[in-house]
C-alpha cells in the first residue's frame, strides 16, 4: 500500500551506502539479468559489504578447504514484513537464523551462503541497509559469507526481498545434541525473555502500530552455546524457538523424544512491555516468535551449573529454569499457570490473530 | 501491569478457591456468559482449582462465534469485490463461511485488512478515496459504541467510500433465551464484565428475579472469576437470587451513559440469528434508517445470499451450555482448529477451541 | 467477548472531536479515544477496548475488592445446619 513509516531510525544501523549505483534509486529487472548491471550490483553492494577472499574470486562455488570432524549443515529462508523493524533487519535474521540452527546442533558455524530474491522496485538504500546488517551480523557471529546468488523478480512477485542462507559448521568431538534425546527428569532452561521479536515486528505492522521500546532479540547464539557445552557434557537437546514460539518448540521436542513436559508460567522470563503488548492484542506470548533465544534440556545434576554459565553470558542474562521432562508423553506439554491451575499447551494450527474477545 | 497483576495473584486465587470449597454443600452449575471469561478460565486452569461438584458451563459470549453464517458469506462476497478494502477485527478472519473464510479471500488476492480499532478503518477510507472501505462491525454492547463512533466520524468527514456490515448482538435476550429453555441446568450466572461496563447491570435485575438465579457481574482475571464464583455460590447456598457486582472497579450500575447514547443514536434493536442457536427476537442491533447510506448490506448486492448451517456442528448446544465440547461426536476428530466445522472451534474464545487447546488435562482426568 | 485492558492516561487532547489521548499500557503507548470518559485526568487509569476508553478504573473500589477478599468470614456452624433441610 502507501509508503511505510520510516522504521529505519528504530533499527540499529550504522551504514553508508557505498554505491555508485546511486544513479539508481531502485532495483530494476535489469539488475538481475546477469549482465553488466548485475555485475555492478554484486560488486558495489554485496562484494563491498562481505569482503573476503572467497567472494573476491567470484567463482561459481567457494572452496573452503578440508574440515576436520562431523559437519552440520543447515538452511533457512527469510520472508519477514516489514524488512526493517525495531532491533534489526531481515538481513540480521538471515545470518543469525542459520548461525543459530548450526549452533543448536552443537556445531561451530563457519561458512554461510546467501541468496537474494529481490522485488523490482526495492529501494537501493533499503537493500544497502539489509546487506550492511548482514555484514555486521556475520562479523559478530564469526562466520564468513562465502558464496551467494541474486535474482530480481517482477514487481508484485516478491515482498521486497526474500533471503535464503545455508551454512556449514563443525561439531566438536564428543558432542551429540539430538531432539530425540530428552530424558525424563531433564531440566528445561530458556536463555531469556520470550516473544520480543514477534511483538517488535507487530508494533510496526499497518493497522496495529503502537509506540514502544521493544526491539527484536535477534542475536547469534553460538557463543552462548559454547559456554553451555563447556559447563556440561550432559546437555541432551537444544533448539532455538522461532516462528510458533516457545510452545511450538517444546511440543516438537516432546513428540520427537516421546516424553511429557511440565513448565511453570511464573518461571518464564517475559519483558513487562512485551507482556502488555500481548495483552492488548490478545496474544499468548508462548506462541509469539523469538529470534535470539534457545531452550536447553539438561541432566538435572548439571542444570544449576549450566544456568550460571548462561547468566554470565550477555545473551543469557535472563536465563531461567522453566520446568522439566516428565513421563506423561500422552499429555504433551502441560503448564502450571501463575495461579496454580494446569492446562495443556498445544500446537497452534495457524498464526495467532489479534482478537476483540 | 497495574490493575492486572493484583488479580492474578496466586495466593488470592488459592484463598478464594478454598473459600468456595468450604461453603459449597451441593453440586452447582454456573454459566459464565463471556468468551473472555471462558478464555481465562481455561488458560489459567481455574476449573482444576474448583471443588468436584461445581460445574462451569460456557455460554454464547463470543460475538465472533455467534455471527450468523449468512453474514460471514455476505462479508466474503463483499471482500472479494476488487474495489473493496475489507477491514475487520483479527479474530473474524478464520471463521468459516459456507465455502471459505476471509483469510482465504486474502490469500486469493482480496484486500482484507486487520484493524485494531474501527477508527483505523475510517482512516483507511480517507487514505484511499478511490477504494470502497467496508468495516465488519461485530461484537456485543462493549464494541457497539466504538463502531457507532466510526460511523458518526465517517458521516462527519463526509466520506462516501465508507460503509459498515453490521452484525451486532446484545446479551440480555440471549440470557433469557438460555434460561427459558427447558434443557438447561444452570443455577447461577457470571455476567460479562465489559458488556456491563458499557451497559450497566440494571437489565439483569428483572432476569434474576424472574428465573430465581443469582447473577454476579464478573471481571476477567483469575481472582475476579474465582471471586465471582464465590459470590454466586454464596448466594446459592443462602438461597438468594440477586444481582451483585464483583467488577466494581470498572462497572457502575448505570454503565457508561455517553457511550449508550451514541449507540442509541446510530443503532436500533432488531431480531438476530445467532449461529448455532437460531433466531432470538430483539437480540441484535442494526443501523438506523438515518444511517442507511452507510449500510454495506444496501450498498452491495448481497441481499440474495442465504445460508444453511451444517448439520453435524452442535455449536448451538455448546453455546447454550447444554453440551460440553468433548461431548460433540466430531470434537477433535472431524472438527479441529485446522478443519473447524463451526465457529466455536475457530475463534480462540470459542469453547471448542479453548477445550481443544487447553482443556484436555481436566476432562481426561474425569474420563 | 471484549478484550479490554487497563492503562494509564498520559496525554489528553480535548481540542479534538472526538476527544483523543495517549494511554500507557505498562510500556506500550497507543492513541486512544477518550470521548466517553470526560472526567478523566492525566494519571488516571482507564479500561480500553478496541481503541476506546469505556470506563475509568476506580482505585478505591479496586482496593475494596482486594481487601474484601481477606475479610470474608467463614460461614459458622449454625449457618451450615440451617441450609440442610
Amino acid at each position: 500500500m502507501k509508503n511505510m513509516p520510516d522504521h529505519r531510525k528504530n533499527a540499529v544501523l550504522d551504514f553508508s551506502c557505498p554505491t555508485p549505483l546511486s544513479s539508481y534509486e531502485r532495483i530494476l529487472l535489469a539488475h538481475g539479468s546477469g549482465g553488466t548491471m548485475t555485475h555492478r550490483l554484486i560488486r558495489d553492494i554485496f562484494l563491498k559489504a562481505f569482503r573476503n577472499d572467497h567472494l573476491a574470486l567470484q567463482h561459481d562455488g567457494a572452496v573452503v578447504g578440508a574440515l576436520a570432524g562431523r559437519l552440520a549443515f543447515s538452511t533457512d529462508s527469510y520472508v519477514v514484513h516489514p524488512i526493517i523493524f525495531p532491533g534489526g533487519t531481515i538481513g540480521d535474521l538471515a545470518v543469525n537464523g542459520t548461525v543459530n540452527d548450526l549452533a543448536m546442533c552443537g556445531a561451530r558455524p563457519l561458512y554461510l551462503s546467501a541468496s537474494f530474491i529481490i522485488e523490482e522496485g526495492l529501494e537501493v538504500s533499503e537493500l544497502c541497509a539489509v546487506v550492511d546488517s548482514m555484514r555486521t551480523a556475520a562479523a559478530a557471529a564469526g562466520v564468513t559469507i562465502v558464496t551467494g546468488d541474486t535474482k530480481v523478480v517482477d514487481r508484485g512477485k516478491g515482498d521486497k526481498i526474500f533471503i535464503t542462507t545455508s551454512g556449514i559448521g563443525v561439531i566438536p568431538e564428543g558432542i551429540t545434541i539430538d531432539p530425540r534425546s530428552a530424558r525424563v527428569g531433564d531440566k528445561i532452561l530458556v536463555s531469556g525473555t520470550i516473544a520480543d521479536h514477534g511483538i517488535a515486528v507487530m508494533s510496526v505492522r499497518e493497522g496495529l502500530e503502537f509506540e514502544t521500546a521493544i526491539r527484536s532479540d535477534t542475536v547469534p547464539l553460538n557463543g552462548l552455546v559454547e559456554e553451555i557445552l563447556k559447563a556440561s557434557s550432559d546437555v541432551h537437546v537444544m533448539r532455538d524457538p522461532t516462528r510458533g514460539g516457545l510452545a511450538t518448540t517444546l511440543n516438537e521436542i516432546a513428540e520427537q523424544s516421546n516424553v511429557g513436559i511440565l513448565i511453570r508460567q511464573n518461571a518464564i522470563p517475559l519483558d513487562p512491555a512485551v507482556s502488555s503488548a500481548c495483552e492488548i492484542l490478545g496474544f499468548d506470548p508462548l506462541y509469539v516468535a523469538n529470534e535470539g533465544k534457545l531452550v536447553a534440556f539438561v541432566a538435572p545434576h548439571d542444570a544449576d551449573h549450566v544456568l550460571d554459565a548462561m547468566k554470565r553470558h550477555p545473551f543469557g542474562k535472563n536465563a531461567s529454569i522453566i520446568g522439566e521432562v516428565t513421563a506423561e508423553s500422552d499429555q504433551g506439554v502441560v503448564m502450571e499457570s501463575s495461579v496454580g491451575g494446569r492446562r495443556i499447551v498445544g500446537m497452534l494450527s495457524g498464526e495467532q490473530l489479534p482478537r476483540i474477545c | 501491569m497495574r490493575f492486572l497483576d493484583e488479580y492474578r495473584d496466586a495466593k488470592l486465587a488459592a484463598h478464594y478457591a478454598g473459600k468456595i470449597r468450604s461453603i459449597a454443600t451441593k453440586p452447582w452449575t454456573i454459566m459464565e456468559i463471556c468468551g473472555g471469561q471462558t478464555h481465562s478460565i481455561v488458560k489459567y486452569g481455574i476449573e482444576s482449582l474448583l471443588p468436584e461438584g461445581l460445574t462451569l458451563v460456557h455460554g454464547p459470549g463470543c460475538p465472533v462465534c455467534v455471527t450468523p453464517l449468512e453474514m460471514i458469506d455476505r462479508a466474503i462476497a463483499i471482500a472479494e469485490r476488487p474495489e473493496v478494502i475489507f477491514t475487520s477485527f483479527g479474530d473474524m478472519l478464520r471463521v468459516p463461511g459456507s465455502k471459505k473464510d476471509l483469510l482465504t479471500v486474502k490469500a486469493n488476492g482480496g484486500s482484507v485488512q486487520i484493524v485494531y480499532s474501527p477508527l483505523d478503518a475510517v482512516r483507511l477510507a480517507r487514505e484511499f478515496p478511490e477504494k470502497e472501505v467496508v468495516f465488519f462491525a461485530v461484537g456485543f454492547e462493549t464494541t457497539a459504541p466504538a463502531n457507532a463512533m466510526a460511523i458518526v466520524e465517517a458521516r462527519r468527514l463526509r466520506l462516501n467510500n465508507f460503509s459498515v456490515l453490521c452484525s451486532h448482538v446484545i446479551v440480555p435476550p440471549a440470557v433469557e433465551a438460555i434460561l427459558s429453555s427447558p434443557e438447561h441446568s444452570i443455577r447461577g450466572l457470571l455476567a460479562a464484565g465489559h458488556v456491563c461496563t458499557v451497559m450497566g447491570y440494571h437489565e439483569y435485575i428483572p432476569i434474576a428475579s424472574r428465573y430465581r438465579i443469582p447473577i454476579v457481574v464478573t471481571g476477567f482475571e483469575p481472582v475476579d472469576i474465582l471471586q465471582g464464583i464465590f459470590m454466586t455460590v454464596k448466594q446459592l447456598e443462602e438461597e438468594r437470587a440477586e444481582v451483585e457486582n464483583q467488577y466494581s472497579r470498572a462497572v457502575r450500575q448505570e454503565g457508561n451513559i455517553p457511550a449508550q447514547e451514541l449507540m442509541r443514536e446510530v443503532f436500533e434493536i432488531t431480531d438476530r440469528t445467532w449461529r448455532g442457536i437460531g433466531e432470538i427476537p430483539r437480540s441484535g442491533l442494526r443501523l438506523r434508517e438515518s444511517f442507511s447510506d452507510l449500510d454495506a448490506e444496501r450498498r452491495f448486492p448481497v441481499a440474495d445470499i442465504h445460508s444453511q448451517e451444517p448439520a453435524e456442528c452442535v455449536a448451538g448446544m455448546v453455546l447454550r451450555g447444554i453440551k460440553r465440547p468433548y461431548e460433540c461426536p466430531a470434537f477433535a476428530v472431524r472438527c479441529t482448529p485446522e478443519h473447524p466445522l463451526g465457529a466455536p472451534m475457530v475463534s480462540s474464545e470459542g469453547s471448542c477451541a479453548a477445550y481443544f487447546q487447553y482443556g484436555r488435562v481436566r476432562h481426561e482426568e474425569h474420563a | 467477548m471484549c478484550l479490554a485492558v487497563p492503562g494509564k492516561v498520559i496525554e489528553i487532547d480535548r481540542s479534538k472531536s472526538p476527544v483523543m489521548g495517549k494511554v500507557d499500557f505498562g510500556g506500550v503507548k497507543k492513541t486512544i479515544c477518550l470521548e466517553w470518559v470526560p472526567e478523566v485526568e492525566i494519571g488516571a487509569y482507564v479500561i480500553v477496548h478496541v481503541g476506546f476508553a469505556i470506563s475509568t478504573l476506580d482505585e478505591q473500589e479496586a482496593a475494596e475488592t482486594l481487601k474484601l477478599i481477606g475479610e470474608i468470614k467463614w460461614p459458622s456452624e449454625s449457618d451450615e445446619d440451617s441450609k440442610h433441610h
